[in-house]
């Protein structure tokens, strides 16, 4: 038998920084198919996020509140610029967009009835608004996409705030996509599409190019609802600070900010991975284009995007953001990548079904097939009945619930009654990289990076 | 009252379309005129009842855009975006049109009696468009239901990534965009033409249109997929 010596062992297995074992797989992948991967939700990488930044809470120099005795305000006011009927919410967590398509009518529903429950609001997304999805919520805003999939001018009217998409923090530049597999009858009569087509929606607007088109569009929208509804416009991030000064230039009420950990049901992995920058750098971006434009507190600002805990909802907050949407978060409380669904009173095992996707409970980004194992991201028939909307309702009331309370506890913690008054002051960054993007100091040290010492 | 005239000169914009929305909803007016309206943007948007408004002179972007179950006349030309989204009832320009004229429009017909600009059409999703003239480049492009009668000719890429818009020129063809294909005339095609040239008032033979439809090709990922060696 052949031995090689003791001390090759490891050597001749090491494995190779460029060429890993993940980067073989792609490349053998892709000399399988022909075809880049397609999958749902967002980066997985690694990158500068919330939990780079830390709060300091008071002591001596600041003066906390009393955490469950003293009031903090969470109320949030979006869309005072030029709207007659601006969005009043009790909390700063909204529901981000998300389409009847990507997601169940059971699903819409469930967010609607929770989002209502707790006196916040729900996105229709790229295929147009359900009944079920304005039965069940109190304030709906409207999504006007590049497809214009379902688009009409009753449901515009219907809506509280319409929110004009250019882009999307998983995909900027790209259009939306939805696999034949989920385009079921009713998907594809909402949407005037072929049943089953692998549906690539246009990631340009068909009727306005720049932003000088966007504000008379913007107008038009306004004009047909007679200047009552807010106008959002929504940008994936990347070159931020520009995106934002424009969307606030053609008439933005609001202006919504994604970064590139935002999730999508169905986009191309370089898509998600490699296009658009990290929420955190995007935040201080935004919020250095309003104050540049002296329209802090005059536009607001909802952030997007990763964002998953409350201490990630402060933290956006204290950085200038007026609201968070959450989208991603929201799916796992409904049961996402969880290993149980929870159907007639009872939990069933749903790992067989993860398993035939070729991946498991914790991995699965799978979406963009239409099989949910757990009901949420799906039309078929049987596994959308994972998912009843009473259930998924309760559970994501509860997440709600906790983010609210843990963000009113740092508020707390930090000496403020209103968690609208957590300021960037009361950040510092535990990385470099943190501090130069998040523009806050180096924990310990006056230092941002990128602003001289 | 039957007839009412607004002066754009001297009264604003944001009137004329709440007093669309509101008033001639609940009957106050059967046909309103626009005079001088001098290019404005947004003129009679929205509408949601069968009033008749005629539109004297040229407008700006997007007149007569989200349109349902009025009838808008332009007597001059229309900007970007005319009759956007449309779900019923008539605009008609009877001048020229800009870009993107009846881009996603659901139903209703949109009538231009001379040109039409780049992306005439763009995502049609169930409307018809008949246009008297020329359009430009990149016309009916992703249209995904309803029909384009163009009487003149057609620029570059014409139908490209079309769903199943069906596109009828009687001119010539400068390209066909990606997944357009022609087809021949069926007797059905015939008739439809006949009926749309007839609701637009243009005369036409309809025998002289060409067919123009989507291969569906790019319907489904053309890779190999799920291919083992």
């Amino acid at each position: 038998m052949e031995t090689k010596p003791v001390q090759f062992k490891n050597l001749s297995r090491e494995e190779s920084y460029g060429y890993d074992r993940k980067t073989l797989d792609y490349i053998r992948n892709a000399a399988a198919h022909g075809l880049y991967e397609i999958r749902g939700m967002g980066a997985k990488r690694k990158l500068p996020n919330f939990d780079d930044l830390v709060f300091l809470g008071a002591s001596m120099s600041r003066y906390p509140l009393e955490g469950y005795r003293e009031k903090c305000l969470t109320k949030t006011v979006l869309g005072t610029r030029f709207a007659k009927k601006p969005i009043e919410l009790d909390i700063p967590i909204t529901i981000a967009g998300m389409s009847f398509g990507a997601l169940s009518a059971n699903v819409k529903e469930s967010l609607g009835l929770a989002a209502t429950e707790m006196g916040t609001s729900t996105t229709t997304g790229d295929g147009g608004m359900t009944p079920e999805e304005r039965r069940s919520s109190k304030i709906l805003v409207y999504q006007c996409l590049p497809s214009r999939y379902g688009f009409n001018p009753d449901d515009v009217r219907k809506a509280d705030a319409i929110e004009v998409v250019i882009g999307q923090g998983a995909k900027p530049g790209g259009g939306g996509m939805l696999l034949g597999q989920k385009v079921n009858p009713r998907v594809a009569k909402m949407r005037t599409l072929p049943e089953g087509v692998d549906q690539r929606s246009a990631c340009r607007h068909p009727d306005w190019t720049g932003p000088d088109d966007l504000a008379i569009k913007i107008q038009e929208l306004r004009e047909i609802t007679d200047w009552e509804k807010p106008i959002y416009v929504k940008v994936g991030a990347t070159r931020t600070f520009n995106d934002v000064k424009l969307a606030v230039h053609a008439g933005a009420d609001v202006v919504v900010v994604d970064g590139m950990q935002g999730g999508t049901a169905a986009t191309q992995t370089c898509f998600i991975e490699h296009i658009g920058i990290p929420t955190l750098a995007a935040v201080r971006q935004a919020v250095n284009a309003l104050e540049d434009l002296d329209m802090k507190g005059k536009v607001q600002l909802i952030v997007s995007g990763g964002i998953r805990t409350g201490a990630d909802v402060a933290k956006a907050l204290a950085m200038g953001a007026d609201a968070v949407a959450i989208g991603q978060g929201v799916l796992v409380a409904l049961g996402c990548n969880g290993e149980t669904y929870f159907q007639n009173g009872a939990h069933h095992d749903a790992i067989a079904d993860y398993n035939a996707l070729g991946t498991s409970p914790g991995f699965c980004h799978h979406c963009h097939t239409g099989k949910c194992p757990v009901g949420v991201t799906t039309q078929d028939a049987t596994l959308e009945q994972r998912l009843t909307p009473a259930v998924g309702a309760k559970h994501l009331k509860n997440y709600l619930k906790t983010l609210n309370m843990e963000l009113t506890t740092i508020a707390r913690a930090c000496g403020k009654q209103n968690v609208h008054h957590l300021e960037p002051e009361d950040l510092v960054a535990l990385t470099i990289e943190a501090a130069a993007m998040a523009g806050v100091p180096l924990a310990g040290t006056s230092w941002i990076p990128g602003q001289g010492f | 009252m039957e007839r009412l005239t607004f002066d754009l000169a001297t009264q604003p914009l944001r009137e004329l379309n709440t007093f669309l929305h509101n008033d001639a909803k609940d009957g106050k007016a059967r046909h309103v005129t626009v005079l001088n309206p001098d290019g404005a943007h947004n003129i009679a948007v929205g509408l949601d009842c069968p009033v008749e408004v005629e539109i004297v002179g040229h407008a700006g972007y997007y007149a007569g855009g989200m349109n349902k179950a009025a009838s808008v006349t332009i007597t001059g030309s229309a900007g970007t975006g005319v009759a956007e989204n449309m779900m019923s009832g008539k605009v008609h320009v009877k001048g020229f049109a800009s870009n993107g004229a009846g881009a996603s429009a659901h139903g209703g017909l949109l009538v231009i009696d001379g040109d039409a600009g780049l992306r005439c059409g763009i995502s049609l999703k169930g409307g018809n468009i008949v246009v008297g003239g020329s359009v430009g480049s990149f016309s009916a492009f992703m249209a995904q239901a309803g029909r384009m009668v163009i009487c003149g000719d057609a620029g570059d890429a014409l139908g490209d990534s079309l769903y199943e818009a069906v596109l009828y020129v009687k001119g010539s063809v400068k390209s066909l965009g990606a997944d357009a294909q022609y087809e021949p005339m069926t007797d059905e095609d015939i008739a439809a033409v006949a009926s749309l040239l007839d609701q637009a008032g243009l005369d036409h033979d309809p025998k002289a249109f060409k067919r123009i439809a989507s291969k569906r090709s790019l319907y489904h990922w053309n890779a190999d997929a799920n291919q083992e060696y």
